[in-house]
């Protein structure tokens, strides 16, 4: 009930913020646009619907870190979270709180994207709301990593790490824009050791009914998404604890 | 019973940071009902003391009891009666009045069906009915400040911080919100601190002044006066900081 309660307040103040709405919804299908209408003047195979989607899916995610890092890191600083940690909401309470809202709209994101991908001619089955599902380990994720950079650095760094390195980090290491086996060497191990690619597999996989090829893929990415979360909790606890006041 | 007597009663409470003690030894306890002022310059450690009493904070050595329970050990039991105003206005931006004190009221557990009444009690106690289904961020900045006040009251706290409550406040609403406080007296045990002395003076049974994380002395405004043989409860703080050499 708490939790809840505090929930909604988030996912007000995220909603009546319209850049927020503009970031998250609309760059990753301004982008969609962008790169098919580059796809069809260029004679090679670059960004097939199929294979840019469930990327730009991915990085669109990206941008709910910024939502729920800078929403936390804002709370710190306007001495919101000070009186709500005086109040008997837990730690669980709040990573609850501002996860909950965000999930939706991830999957909404998500959700979008797809349909955008429709009208540019991706064909929509079963498989499609299979990726959605696929998605979420990466939407939570995503969150997590926002709530650990809000957790400890202040809104303009929010800004920089979460708006600026991870959504790069994102469009680098996914194998969104090229194929990582192109470049090979040290740049495809780091890639494969973060969980950016492998989300970008499952949810290709998902769309293209390769079935078998899903968890393996997802297993990496639900376990970044344990550790982030984890990492995220533990750093919260000792912001309500004063530890670093 | 001494947890029924003394709702707060700490025991050598101090804060340091590596070498710099913020908050020395203090000892001070304040009985149930009563207004306690703490008093002192900036950096004097009240915002310190007031963050452990929160349980926002941990002491680096000693302890408080809220009524009764250990800030050490049992600080969620104590944050279910407990409330605090900070000195920042602590709202959220882009809800309106009512959400904002419907928030706190319900994560204070309040029943969603009293919810409304009590956010409906508190924007009429504080004047913001006619604003309560606008956004706090197109508030004045004193219109901030009492909705901050009234969703610490919402929770009907039997502990309440006050950091500053009338900073930035004009006169008649300094007035307005110092005949809220004392129509709380009595029910509600406030910690206030506060850098205007004849607020203190005006709304404390007592007061407490600090100067460099030291209790320096603690008494009625009168006591404080026949302490330091001065004549108001200005010259009073004076001369008591004055002691510490904090203030040239």
């Amino acid at each position: 009930m708490k939790a809840l309660a505090f929930a909604s307040r988030n996912r007000k103040e995220i909603l009546r913020d319209p850049l927020n709405l503009a970031f998250g919804l609309g760059f990753p299908v301004a982008l969609l646009l962008l790169l098919t209408a580059i796809q069809s003047n260029i004679p090679v195979n670059l960004f097939e619907l199929k294979n840019l989607t469930p990327g730009l899916a991915v990085f669109g995610l990206s941008f709910i870190s910024l939502f729920s890092g800078t929403l936390i890191a804002k709370d710190k600083s306007t001495s919101f979270l000070m009186r709500l940690f005086a109040s008997p909401l837990s730690a669980f309470d709040f990573i609850l709180g501002y996860t909950l809202p965000l999930l939706p709209m991830a999957i909404a994101q998500s959700a979008i994207t797809f349909v955008v991908a429709y009208f540019l001619g991706l064909s929509i089955n079963l498989n499609i709301l299979l990726a959605l599902v696929v998605l979420i380990p990466s939407a939570v994720l995503f969150i997590a990593i926002g709530l650990l950079a809000g957790s400890v650095l202040n809104d303009k760094q929010v800004g920089g790490v979460c708006g600026a390195l991870l959504t790069n980090l994102t469009a680098w290491l996914s194998g969104t824009w090229f194929d990582l086996n192109l470049v090979g060497g040290t740049f495809k191990a780091i890639a494969d050791a973060l969980p950016f690619v492998h989300a970008v597999n499952a949810t290709k996989a998902a769309v293209v009914g390769d079935y078998a090829m899903i968890m393996p893929e997802l297993y990496w990415v639900i376990a970044y998404a344990i550790a982030v979360f984890a990492l995220a909790t533990i750093a919260f606890k000792g912001k309500m604890r004063g530890d670093k006041n | 019973m001494d947890a029924i007597k003394n709702a707060i009663e700490t025991v050598d409470l101090s804060k340091k940071y590596k070498d710099r003690t913020v908050v020395d030894n203090v000892n001070l306890s304040v009985k149930q009902g009563e207004i306690f002022a703490l008093l002192g310059e900036n950096g004097a450690g009240k915002t310190t003391i007031i963050k452990m009493l929160c349980c926002l904070l941990l002491p680096t050595t000693g302890d408080a009891k809220i009524m009764n329970f250990s800030i050490l050990k049992d600080a969620a039991k104590i944050k279910q009666f407990m409330n605090i105003s900070p000195q920042e206005t602590a709202i959220a931006p882009n809800l309106t009045a009512k959400e904002n004190l419907e928030l706190i009221a319900e994560i204070y557990g309040s029943k969603r069906a009293e919810v409304g009444r009590k956010a409906e009690e508190m924007l009429t106690l504080f004047g913001l009915s006619d604003r309560a289904n606008d956004k706090a961020r197109t508030f004045s900045g004193g219109m901030q400040r009492r909705l901050n006040i009234a969703m610490a009251l919402i929770t009907n706290p039997k502990i309440l911080f006050l950091d500053e409550p009338t900073l930035g406040l004009d006169v008649l609403a300094r007035r307005e919100l110092w005949h809220v406080i004392e129509k709380l007296k009595g029910n509600v045990t406030m910690i206030l601190t506060t850098h205007y002395l004849e607020e203190a003076e005006a709304l404390s049974d007592r007061a407490a002044i600090m100067a460099k994380g030291k209790i320096k002395a603690i008494g009625t405004a009168v006591e404080l006066m026949k302490k330091t043989n001065t004549k108001n409860f200005e010259d009073a703080f004076i001369s008591l900081v004055s002691e510490s050499g904090v203030t040239k």
